[in-house]
């Protein structure tokens, strides 16, 4: 485990009085707080370490063994016994001395970020409720499945969640799942899973919202004379009738074909659809002497 | 039986959070909370938990009074909105690159 400064983490010197700390702690609290920062693992990790260092240094038989020891003060015990009987110095089996390598502590902060954040640590002192820690957690769906309703079985940290995917929901929404997250310290509420979507994109429709987009081949003859063509919609098709004169890039709005409101049962955007015509190609020697035709009535 | 669980008692709340009753006047006085009477007893939503216990933390982790307690509200409500509001327009951009 590196040497953490606690000094440093909430930017005090080593001369710092007791009320110095507490405000410094609480600077350092207002700014991080997970409450204040949603979502912000950053600040909840900051958050984390002014505890920490607060917790230290706000105590002064442990701020004492802290200046003393450094990273490996919570042994000061152990080094002033092994002091004492002369063993600590003369050690020279092979053995190290206390504190050099001997895995006393795992990870950093782990004790009382465990006391924080419901690992299960010590917690001295404060009796403050901490809620614990969100969970984040991200689904790829396509967009087939957030058209209907549907129910999705998820194994999150070894547990399984039956959740209900509504309808509409969009790409990169977040929904919360109260009670699912990490566990509360002293008896304080368990944290929550943050779901987020990730929808991939359709290679037919576009999605805005709850609008729907996608474009439709026309034959220039359709185009020209008009008439009636069968069209996609997401979940079946639809007749159109084609305008005569129909102009390349047309848009044409096919309402409530589109995709599903979130949580408005029965409710849909709309379908746009945009026409491309097609003109033909290879064309005959008849076909050309036609066009030749048009072309000089037009000219 | 999902009646009786759609409010808790205040004074449950004031129990469990070691609260006195005068912080939930006062938080419904100045618009924080809404205290409904339910079978006689005065009573939160459980659906407002989650904002209740968000308050009592802040107020008592970070000493923020009241008043400042709405204004982080508002604000992280705003917060809320704009992200929402910036995931509109990424979708929109996505459409756009994609067209």
């Amino acid at each position: 485990m590196d040497f953490i400064d606690y000094y440093k983490i909430l930017g005090i010197n080593k001369s710092a009085s007791e009320s110095d700390i507490k405000k410094a702690y609480r600077k350092m609290a207002r700014k991080h707080h997970p409450d204040v920062n949603p979502d912000d693992k950053e600040a909840e990790r900051k958050f984390k370490e002014a505890n920490e260092a607060n917790e230290v240094l706000s105590d002064p038989e442990k701020r004492k063994k802290y200046d003393k020891y450094g990273k490996d003060w919570k042994h000061a015990d152990q080094f002033d016994q092994a002091g004492q009987q002369g063993q600590y110095r003369q050690s020279s089996s092979g053995a190290e001395g206390f504190g050099r390598s001997g895995n006393y502590g795992g990870d950093d902060f782990s004790d009382f970020f465990g006391s924080m954040f419901g690992g299960g640590g010590r917690s001295r002192g404060r009796s403050t409720q901490f809620k614990g820690q969100d969970f984040n957690a991200e689904l790829q769906l396509n967009l087939e499945d957030v058209y209907t309703t549907h129910k999705r079985t998820l194994t999150v940290n070894g547990k399984n969640i039956r959740l209900t995917i509504a309808a509409g929901v969009e790409n990169g929404q977040t929904i919360k799942i109260k009670g699912y997250g990490g566990d509360g310290m002293n008896g304080g509420p368990k944290g929550d899973l943050l779901i987020t979507f990730n929808i991939s994109a359709h290679g037919k429709f576009q999605r805005d919202g709850n609008n729907l987009y996608a474009t439709v081949d026309l034959d220039l003859y359709k185009a020209m004379l008009g008439g009636d063509i069968l069209v996609d919609t997401f979940d079946s098709q639809v007749k159109l009738k084609i305008k005569p004169e129909t102009q390349n890039g047309t848009k044409v709005r096919l309402k409530g074909k589109g995709f599903p409101i979130y949580k408005e049962d029965g409710k849909f955007g709309d379908l746009y659809i945009t026409y491309t015509i097609k003109n033909p190609s290879e064309l005959t020697s008849k076909e050309k002497e036609l066009f030749e035709e048009l072309a000089k009535l037009r000219s | 039986m999902s009646e009786a669980r759609e409010y808790i008692p205040v004074i449950q709340l004031c129990n469990h959070y070691k609260v006195e009753i005068t912080l939930f006047n006062e938080m419904q006085n100045i618009g924080l909370i809404e205290i409904t009477t339910y079978k006689e007893q005065l009573c939160i939503p459980e659906e407002r938990l989650g904002d209740l216990e968000k308050m009592i933390r802040i107020h008592r982790d970070l000493q923020v009074n009241l008043e400042g307690i709405d204004v982080v509200f508002n604000l992280l409500q705003k917060v809320d909105e704009l992200k929402n509001e910036l995931n509109i327009y990424k979708n929109k951009l996505r459409l756009k690159e994609g067209l």
